[in-house]
């Protein structure tokens, strides 16, 4: 028996709470991830799609040339496969067909046509300019505002208009509020549409394993399980006869968190031909054929009190989700998050949503980090400036009056979501002790010289998170992802394999749920292997979004562990001739007192020399649990950002110079993947606020599709922030680990308007449309120049 | 995004490159850098047949300084300037200008003459060559001949080189120690192509002066009027700033440009700031 002291004093704990780096950077950092266009198999030919060039149309002749015929495959040639409908369990959600190919008609340019095979891509791109088709033009729809006043053709065969699903949440007192108040503020306000741009495109590729008898599909996503079953209905394959992987995925964003119609015609591909097939998304095809996001249209009604006591708001906000409902979410899920989430931190009389979804010959909407609450947050923020500006009261102070405070937690909000626990007022207080508006209200005195303007901008928002079972189910999706599935087993040798249905893309899953089987075992994280993303090698999950995974996988990986901890003890116990009861898991140790036994004695007995274990004890160390938080209504995260801009009036290019998030997400299980997490989220909302946009010309066709003409910020333009923690672990999920992937993109686009707002409102400017181009802000600058003249 | 079928030649000598475009009637083109050529081609908006490389070619990636005038071989590199390995004729405005073109990267390929010969609007280099008076140096099937930077570009994407033309070199006038030069962009984000370009060279001893103002889709215009400003002024004051822009505004008018007025004030802030460091 040997003292463990020592050598854990040399270790160090690294379990719940600590900032150790990341396991997967040792392949990562040495460029040795393995993506889906890295897949080196065999005999692999590439596909290349034929795309439509028009927004809408009839397909009325597809001319193929006679050498190419064997090369070209259209949705006829696929054999037994369904289109997708993706609906919401509601009877006013109108339903479309989405096929994987063109089934005689196209509703947006870059929708798949066709697929072209050939040794290489350039062969396979060669075929696609070798086609031609002739297309029959349809109107064209683009505007959201007039789909939704049902003033436009339509755009799906049998509906009575283009409007999908109209969301009206209501609550509270209105006419109360309305007679109450002594301010009434009305906005309009838009957020435009934005591409994703995962740092790895989208990417599948398939082949049929003969020996196993089943379709093997590696896919770029986010849910490889979900991935599977919903595949199994549309291609007619069970799901015991296919497998799919998600290799090393280079981001997801949400964008790799839907089915895609790639990934049916790739797998439906690899049931009619003899070779592996592989499709690998290009830049173009990304910004023009991808799932969308964003795109937001606001009517906004705020109701106070003249001492700045919110007391109502009424939201009219359309979403242009383009042409088709994607499967899982539907094309309503972004609006009715918004719609849904809208009242954010503060408290108030009465709050009226009406959120209505269109189609549009646009391409379809998808997730993207912070679905539906950038703009939310953004529509909402600027009436809580406009407010403060209005009843002379600091925008800081503005927002803690109305907040929750943590005296009322858990809260349940005028628009039905529970807060958990928090304290949102104090995420105000110390935003305001690190950004220092005394520093700025200083700068703010030389505004002017040099056409330099500078303001502070702030936003607070709540970010639900890990939502469970009854969130789901209200939003009457047809999965409900309320909970995980893990598998912890030791291996003969004394170490520790997670198998979780989770997909690591970036958030270092690999590492924290390693932290996690470290509490509870006492391995080493660095020990530990994280297998992932692969339907062979773990129990059926739901995957990786919604900031779901840590509180989920993390609460699954717990519960196994702790099950197998206490087989461990037992035998561990037995050799030390004590009692479970007394002792610990240590440093990969069972213990007692300074005596102990190493887990590499407690595998050769579970797995090779049985006659060792403990009278009545099975062999074998492993198990496999689900979990799901103990409210299914979510952890909400919360944070306040505050941001110093500067507006050059002469060239309409705004500087962040200072940027600050004070944010809460529970227990915090590694501070350096949270703040890189916040950091990451926040290079997208600053993209989001300044630069990136997905603009079409009326007859729809995207006029931004390179990174010529889409503008990306990149490391001058993303300011590191300086983050404030607070921690008020949730009392419903294990750990008390709430969600956080998302607020720092949710957050941004708010903060940063607000900040130009501020800086502008001397020179009577105001602007409300993202992103906030050079252009909009000089032609904002003249409007006002031509006002006051 | 991968390029159709091309047949690539690399060419040892210019003449050697003048035959090889001169075998083909159309779709033969010249490729130094590559940084827009190739996602051009990748992006199947280049319909060519052949590439012909010129790259290697000695004679293109020479430099020489005889007192008066630095000529600079078509093939340096954005880099080189920046790295300060050919001599700067403009008291440091090629080193300064070219540090600031999209980034390293590009610059480790992309060459000065490679885009002059684009003519992409936005370009850095071609308010600077026309604001200094450069004079190219090409060869085509009937010998050399030299252009000058006014009458070598014709608008956006268009020059006076003809379809089997290679440009060898670019001759520029070296400023007296006192010539001061201002180059100002404005640019969305780092490393992005401008929206808008001026440059500015005042240098009484050699009486160069010249505001020459690129705009994005536009061609590039040489501010008369402007400039005029330029030379009776020693050092920047609000007055001089006045001045300008009532001259800027008599250029834009004269060239019909003065109907968008945010393109206006964006260009004026160009403009302005760009005579503010020729004038500090």
């Amino acid at each position: 028996m040997e003292n463990t002291t020592e050598m854990e004093l040399s270790l160090g704990p690294r379990g719940i709470g600590v900032a150790m780096t990341r396991n997967e950077d040792a392949r990562f950092l040495a460029g040795k991830g393995e993506y889906l266009a890295d897949l080196n198999i065999p005999g692999t030919q590439e596909v290349a799609f034929l795309r439509s060039p028009v927004a809408h149309g009839i397909i009325r002749d597809i001319d193929i040339p006679p050498e190419y015929r064997s090369q070209v495959f259209l949705l006829s040639d696929l054999g037994d496969i369904n289109p997708v409908r993706a609906v919401l369990n509601h009877p006013d959600f109108r339903a479309s067909d989405f096929p994987a190919l063109a089934d005689g008609r196209v509703r947006y340019v870059g929708e798949c046509i066709a697929m072209c095979v050939a040794p290489t891509r350039a062969e396979a791109e060669d075929i696609v300019q070798q086609i031609s088709v002739d297309i029959e033009d349809l109107p064209i729809v683009t505007d959201a505002v007039a789909a939704a006043e049902g003033l436009t053709p339509v755009i799906h065969e049998g509906w009575p208009d283009n409007r999908v699903f109209v969301s009206k949440p209501s609550s509270g007192d209105m006419a109360r509020a309305m007679a109450e108040a002594e301010i009434v503020i009305e906005r309009e306000l838009n957020m435009n549409r934005q591409c994703v741009v995962s740092l790895e495109g989208r990417g599948v590729l398939a082949y049929q394993d003969r020996r196993l008898d089943e379709l093997v599909i590696y896919s770029s996503t986010q849910q490889p399980h979900m991935i599977r079953m919903v595949l199994a209905g549309l291609i007619n394959v069970p799901e015991h006869r296919m497998r799919v992987v998600a290799p090393d995925v280079g981001g997801g964003f949400g964008v790799k968190n839907n089915l895609q119609s790639e990934e049916i015609a790739i797998a439906a591909l690899a049931k009619v031909v003899p070779f592996p097939v592989r499709w690998v998304e290009d830049r173009r095809e990304h910004l023009v054929a991808s799932a969308q996001a964003r795109e937001h249209y606001y009517k906004m009604k705020l109701f106070a009190r003249r001492d700045g006591t919110l007391l109502g708001i009424d939201a009219r906000v359309v979403v242009n989700a383009g042409a088709y409902s994607i499967w899982p979410w539907t094309s309503a899920m972004e609006c009715n998050m918004v719609v849904g989430i809208m009242p954010g931190p503060y408290k108030m009389l009465a709050y009226r949503g009406h959120g209505t979804t269109v189609v549009t010959n646009k391409p379809p909407h998808g997730p993207y980090r912070g679905v539906g609450r950038p703009g939310a947050c953004f529509a909402l923020e600027r009436m809580m400036d406009e407010l403060a500006r209005e009843v002379g009261i600091s925008q800081d102070e503005i927002r803690r009056m109305n907040m929750v405070t943590p005296d009322e937690m858990p809260y349940l909000t005028i628009a039905g979501k529970l807060y958990d626990s928090g304290d949102f007022p104090l995420s105000v207080s110390k935003a305001r002790d690190l950004i220092d508006p005394e520093k700025i209200r200083h700068l703010k005195r030389s505004n002017g010289q040099h056409g330099v303007y500078h303001g502070i901008g702030w936003a607070s928002y709540t970010e639900q998170t890990a939502h469970g079972t009854n969130e789901w189910l209200s939003r009457n999706l047809s999965e409900v992802f309320g909970y995980e599935a893990a598998t912890a087993r030791f291996t003969p040798d004394g170490k520790l394999i997670l198998e979780v249905a989770i997909q690591n893309h970036g958030q270092g899953l690999e590492t924290t749920l390693a932290q996690v089987a470290a509490t509870e075992l006492g391995v080493d994280p660095r020990d530990v292997v994280v297998r992932h993303g692969d339907t062979a090698v773990s129990p059926y999950g739901l995957g990786t979004f919604a900031s779901r995974s840590m509180v989920m996988a993390g609460g699954a990986v717990g519960r196994a562990c702790e099950e197998l901890g206490k087989k461990v003890k037992r035998i561990g116990a037995h050799f030390l001739q004590a009692h479970p009861e007394q002792v610990e898991l240590r440093n990969n140790h069972v213990c007692v007192g300074s005596r102990s036994v190493p887990f590499s004695e407690v595998t050769r007995a579970a797995f090779r020399h049985a006659q060792d274990l403990p009278p009545g004890e099975e062999p074998g160390l492993q198990i496999s649990l689900t979990y799901q938080p103990e409210s299914g209504t979510g952890a909400f995260s919360y944070a306040t950002h505050a941001v110093h801009v500067s507006v050059d009036i002469h060239t309409g290019l705004v500087t962040l110079h200072d940027y600050v998030v004070v944010h809460d997400c529970g227990t915090i299980v590694n501070p350096m993947i949270v703040e890189g997490q916040i950091q990451g989220g926040l290079a997208q909302g600053i993209g989001n606020a300044l630069y990136e946009e997905s603009p079409y010309d009326t007859e729809g066709q995207p006029l931004a599709s390179t990174f010529l003409d889409y503008l990306l910020p990149g490391f001058p333009e993303v300011p590191t922030a300086r983050i404030g923690h607070i921690e008020s672990p949730s009392p419903f999920t294990r750990y008390g680990v709430k969600g956080m992937g998302e607020g720092g993109a949710i957050g941004a686009p708010a903060a940063i308007v607000n900040g130009i707002n501020d800086a502008l409102a001397e020179l009577g400017v105001e602007i409300n449309e993202t992103p906030v181009s050079p252009k909009r802000l000089l032609k904002a600058l003249q409007r006002s120049v031509e006002k006051t003249a | 995004m991968k390029p159709p079928p091309l047949v690539y030649e690399r060419a040892e000598s210019v003449s050697d490159a003048v035959a090889i475009l001169a075998e083909m009637e159309w779709g033969a083109r010249v490729i130094a850098g590559g940084q827009s050529l190739v996602p051009m081609l990748n992006l199947r908006l280049a319909p060519l047949i052949k590439l012909v490389d010129i790259s290697r070619i000695e004679d293109l990636r020479a430099f020489s300084d005889d007192g008066g005038r630095v000529v600079y071989g078509a093939c340096l590199r954005h880099g080189e300037f920046e790295d300060g390995a050919v001599p700067d004729c403009a008291n440091g405005m090629m080193q300064r200008v070219a540090s600031r073109i999209a980034y390293r990267a590009i610059r480790n390929r992309g060459t000065i003459g490679g885009s002059v010969a684009l003519a992409d609007p936005s370009a850095d280099w071609i308010t600077v060559l026309i604001a200094l008076g450069a004079i190219f140096t090409v060869a085509g099937p009937t010998g050399r001949r030299e252009i000058h930077a006014d009458e070598m570009f014709l608008g956006p994407y268009t020059t006076a080189l003809g379809e089997h033309d290679i440009l060898c070199s670019i001759s520029l006038p070296k400023l007296s120690a006192e010539g001061r030069t201002g180059f100002y962009k404005v640019i969305r984000k780092a490393g992005e192509y401008p929206m808008t370009t001026a440059s500015v060279v005042r240098d009484p001893a050699t009486g160069l002066n010249a505001v020459v103002l690129g705009a994005v889709n536009r061609p590039q215009l040489r501010l008369r009027r402007s400039s005029a400003i330029l030379a009776a002024s020693t050092r920047w004051s609000d007055d001089v700033g006045a001045a300008l822009i009532d001259a800027y505004g008599e250029d834009l008018a004269a060239a019909g440009r003065d109907g968008d007025p945010y393109e206006r004030k964006l260009c004026e802030t160009t403009v302005l700031r760009a005579v503010q460091q020729a004038l500090r």
